[in-house]
């Protein structure tokens, strides 16, 4: 049975037409055309297809298109405002915090996440938050690092403002 | 050239490829959705053994929404393998099918879920075999045979080298060790499944995109069981989202996606679920292994024995290769003048093992290494000054007559051993310790070295032409491009090219468009495995753009009227350094390069030095040369549950040179986790023929939690081999945490866990031994009954001096 799901993804209200149960996960690469999210595991184990919900981290391999209608989904296509990018992902470029690339995405959008509700975080509650998020390549020390850089950067630009 | 001297090179750069990575645009391969295209499913074997009798695909072809059902009778009868000597894969079953995971059947179907469906519905009957599901099995049973091909029943290699006489190097020692090791096998565990888009158009032409890790290789395979030109075929890598050697063979869902494709006369994608990349597998062997190795009073080692059994699994992939490995390059670490080397690698029903990070040897490593620390305590050495004493020499030749250029190993002794405070916590720490708090709670220190190859010095199949291949191309508009058949796998290839390319011409990394991974447009390069894409592709892109640099300044010094020997390229100019003024633009200077001699564009090639060893398989493990690594774990183990809490990971690494430090880093740090997850809780293992844990929730694997602060230090050795004097750092670094996790526990708690993965249960069991007065070891007693081969025998050729020039074709 087909269902039509109304979204608001990165600010943009979307609609698609599709199956009841295919997932959020499913919906943003195959319907909406949103690559950046990343199957992983397929059970909710890896954070790999985390997405934003109203600014929370949702592993979208587990959600329902349908649960999330009315709130504000962010993908990593919507992390970069106006062209400039967001300073967690700025970071991560410069410290070399995306080897292969392809954890990136979750592990940004849990990291803007943690930081919106602790912009000062210690290295053990960035740790924490992000134990969700599994990274095959970098033995997580240089991302561990791009959030920090990020933290502190963002802590400047509010200071000044 | 020192530091200064460079401009890119040693800086620690962004990657070229890292904004489109955060921003979420880079395409991976089940990123891409082509028109029209068909999605693939495959049925695989329920049956870890058995004869197919028939395979009705009736109610399959009747599902709305098929498109194609295919069996092995749609494709021509031709087995592939990635070794010439291991042809014994199909990409479906015909007659047999030899673990669960096996293909048999594929469906090409309007989506995913409808594919699944009609696969559901092919009904395959099969006969089952007995199952064998380890080595001793599969020696216990030589009437039941998986393959027909091989070194014996159930055999797939069996090899032995002798390299002088160990007989006399024991009778000669203070001390002699025999010990048993095992490691338990583990998988890649990359963040992307495999993914594979094919596109067999209309012209008769076929494109696959794959997340490959050599694509060359694909390519030749697929030309070979499709029955088609090579010339009519394109494999294009695209960005690989981690492969760890689990992307380097070629596979049945590449194959059956270019026949489903050509059948449906649309695109077709197969996408792996993760449950079938576990039984895609091609990782870590299992490794039993005995070790012998005499020792003088001070530690110099007088000779080594090893042993090494190999549980395959049930293809030959890169297993001969493998097989070796477990041997060859334990004597490129420390002085070991005599070394004996036994190995057999033995089919199982179970999902094909093959090159995982460190392809082979930290198996054989982690048995070396735990010796060493053993032998250290009965000899009241230190670990660490055992071992500093023995490195071996650079420039000189080992037992097995492989040639190792500069070693950078006692200064990575030197500085884990300073950083860790070793010295000061060796003494505080350990079993004897009794400032422990809670009491339970037992801190240790362990070291191990090791030392890894920097590329295979010989191609998978033999020939003459270059390992590696660059097309370098000048642009009016002062940009550049590097086509290279080199893949990105995340390790940073792309950027190397585009640091070396801008480093030569003087001008920004930015400039520089690489196009990597594309068989009708780039060289080749054989693909990025065994840690030689930097070292070989680096050597081809300088060579290149050495050669593009020498036409620009032949037009730029007849403009300026000087000549080409005083020009110098930097900040996007080329000119005098002491008539700077005058110096051109570098876009100026391509025109006038263009304008002289045509359209620029210049090849580099690259190979190895010839310098396998004159024997039968001295063809692996030699390289251009070798990295360095020296491991000081520090961590607490708690008696009463048996956990490990690792705190501290320190690591030197000799790299040659840091082209990019923040890259070599990456590389060091996703080693020393990566050896984490081997040493303490990854298993590849199976019940009731399966796979015990396939998925991501159950394959226990570290998260940032249980990963400890790893702290790197660099080595330079600029070695006259490299490009701007760098070795490997992918690989090497993996290879001594594992020992020096085993070692730290036995500093900790006075047990020996000489099997890997060093679970819980494992070092209660050893602490329940201990205190009932046991030998406080856990580990494997029993070896198989086996007759290996009788030894090739070769004088040693330890300490030799190294050849004085190395010849390298097309230098």
């Amino acid at each position: 049975m087909k269902v039509r799901v109304a979204l608001n993804v990165n600010g943009e209200s979307r609609e698609a037409l599709v199956p009841v149960h295919k997932t959020l996960l499913e919906v943003l690469r195959e319907d909406l055309g949103l690559t950046g999210t990343k199957h992983g595991c397929e059970l909710g184990e890896c954070g790999t297809c985390t997405v934003l919900v109203d600014g929370q981290p949702v592993l979208s391999c587990l959600a329902l298109p349908v649960d999330t209608e009315g709130c504000r989904i962010t993908t990593i296509e919507g992390m970069a405002e106006g062209g400039r990018l967001h300073p967690l992902q700025q970071a991560f470029a410069e410290l070399g915090a995306a080897q292969c690339g392809y954890c990136t995405p979750g592990i940004l959008l849990t990291a803007t996440a943690l930081l919106a509700e602790r912009p000062s975080p210690t290295r053990q509650e960035v740790k924490e938050a992000l134990a969700g998020n599994l990274c095959r390549c970098t033995g997580y020390t240089k991302i561990l690092d791009a959030v920090e850089l990020a933290a502190l950067r963002m802590g400047r630009q509010e200071a000044r403002a | 050239m020192t530091k200064n001297d460079f401009a890119v090179i040693g800086q620690p750069l962004p990657k070229v490829d890292a904004w489109a990575k955060v921003v979420g645009e880079t395409k991976y391969a089940d990123d891409l959705f082509l028109p029209r295209m068909a999605y693939g499913k495959l049925l695989r074997s329920a049956h870890a053994h058995a004869r197919i009798r028939s395979i009705d695909t009736s109610r399959a072809r009747a599902v709305p929404g098929v498109f194609a059902v295919l069996t092995g009778d749609d494709l021509p009868r031709v087995k592939f393998g990635i070794l010439p000597v291991s042809q014994d894969e199909e990409a479906l079953c015909i007659e047999k099918v030899r673990m669960v995971g096996d293909a048999i059947a594929a469906v090409a179907a309007v989506d995913e879920e409808t594919a699944e469906q009609a696969c559901r519905l092919i009904e395959v009957d099969y006969e089952p075999l007995p199952a064998l599901m380890s080595i001793f099995d599969s020696l216990a049973h030589p009437e039941v045979r998986i393959h027909e091909y091989g070194d014996g029943p159930n055999v797939h290699k069996n090899v032995a080298l002798q390299f002088g006489d160990v007989d006399a190097a024991f009778a000669g020692a203070d001390l002699v060790r025999e010990d048993v090791f095992y490691f338990e096998g583990n998988t890649h565990l990359p963040m992307e499944q495999h993914a594979a888009v094919a596109h067999w158009a209309s012209d008769g032409k076929l494109t696959l995109w794959s997340s490959t890790q050599t694509p060359h290789y694909v390519h030749r395979v697929l030309a070979k069981v499709l029955d088609t030109p090579a010339a009519h075929i394109r494999v294009i890598a695209t960005p690989v989202g981690g492969g760890f050697g689990g992307k380097t063979d070629p596979f049945s869902h590449e194959i059956v996606a270019c026949q489903l494709s050509k059948v449906t006369g649309r695109p077709v994608k197969i996408a792996l679920t993760r449950e079938e990349v576990f039984y895609t597998h091609r990782g870590r062997h299992p490794v039993l292994m005995w070790i012998k190795t005499g020792f003088t009073k001070r530690g110099d080692i007088t000779g080594c024995h090893l042993r090494t059994w190999l549980d395959g699994g049930a293809y030959g992939s890169y297993g001969a290769a493998s097989t070796f490995y477990t041997g060859v390059i334990n004597p490129v670490t420390y002085k070991m003048p005599v070394y004996k080397f036994e190995a057999a690698r033995i089919f199982t029903n179970k999902p094909p093992c093959g090159p995982k990070r460190g392809h082979g040897t930290p198996q054989p490593r982690f048995a070396l290494e735990c010796q060493l620390d053993k032998a250290a305590e009965q000899l009241g050495l230190d670990p660490a000054e055992l071992r500093r004493r023995i490195v071996a020499e650079p420039f000189t030749k080992t037992a097995n007559h492989l040639t190792v250029t500069t070693i950078g190993l006692g200064e990575c002794i030197d500085k884990v051993v300073e950083a860790s405070g070793w010295r000061e916590k060796r003494a505080r720490y350990g079993v004897s310790a009794v400032q422990a708090k809670p009491p339970s709670h037992k801190k240790g220190l362990g070291i191990a070295c090791s030392a890894y190859l920097t590329g295979a010095g010989t191609a998978i199949y033999w020939n003459e032409m270059p390992h590696s291949g660059v097309i370098t191309r000048a642009d009016r508009s002062g940009g550049v491009a590097v086509l290279c058949g080199a893949t990105d796998i995340g390790q940073g290839s792309d950027s190397i090219l585009a640091y070396l390319t801008a480093e030569v011409l003087g001008i920004d990394p930015k400039d520089v468009h690489v196009h990597p991974a594309d068989t009708s447009l780039t060289p080749v390069d054989l693909g990025s495995y065994s840690s030689r894409v930097t070292l070989m592709c680096g050597m081809a892109a300088i060579q290149a753009a050495e050669r593009l640099r020498a036409a620009i300044f032949k037009a730029v010094a007849q403009k300026l009227e000087v000549s080409p020997a005083s020009l110098v390229a930097r900040e996007r100019k080329i000119g005098v350094p002491d008539d700077w003024d005058k110096a051109l633009p570098f876009a100026r200077a391509v025109e006038l390069g263009e304008a002289l001699h045509g359209v620029l564009a210049f090849s580099g090639s690259y190979a190895p030095p010839k310098r396998a060893g004159k024997y039968k398989g001295g063809g692996v493990g030699p390289s251009p040369c070798y990295s360095y690594s020296a491991c000081v774990v520090e961590l607490t183990v708690d008696e009463e549950t048996g956990t490990v809490d690792l705190e501290d990971v320190w690591i030197g690494h000799d790299v040659g040179r840091a082209l990019n430090p923040l890259l070599v880093e990456g590389q060091v740090e996703g080693s020393v986790y990566m050896g984490i997850g081997e040493a303490l809780m990854e298993e590849q293992v199976f019940r009731k023929n399966l796979h015990k844990q396939p998925s991501m929730l159950e394959y226990k694997s570290p998260t940032t939690l249980e990963t400890p602060e790893i702290h790197t230090i660099l080595v330079e050795t600029d070695d006259p081999e490299g490009p701007f004097g760098a070795k490997e750092a992918g690989q090497g670094p993996l290879l001594p945490v594992i020992p020096a996790i085993a070692n730290a526990i036995h500093h900790a708690l006075g047990i020996r866990i000489d099997e890997v993965p060093i679970t819980p249960d494992k070092i209660l069991k050893a602490l329940e031994l201990k205190r009932s007065g046991k030998p406080a070891r856990v580990g494997p007693g029993k070896l198989p009954l086996f007759t290996f081969k009788e030894p090739i025998v070769v004088e040693s050729a330890f300490g030799q001096p190294a050849d004085a020039v190395a010849s390298r074709p097309f230098a």
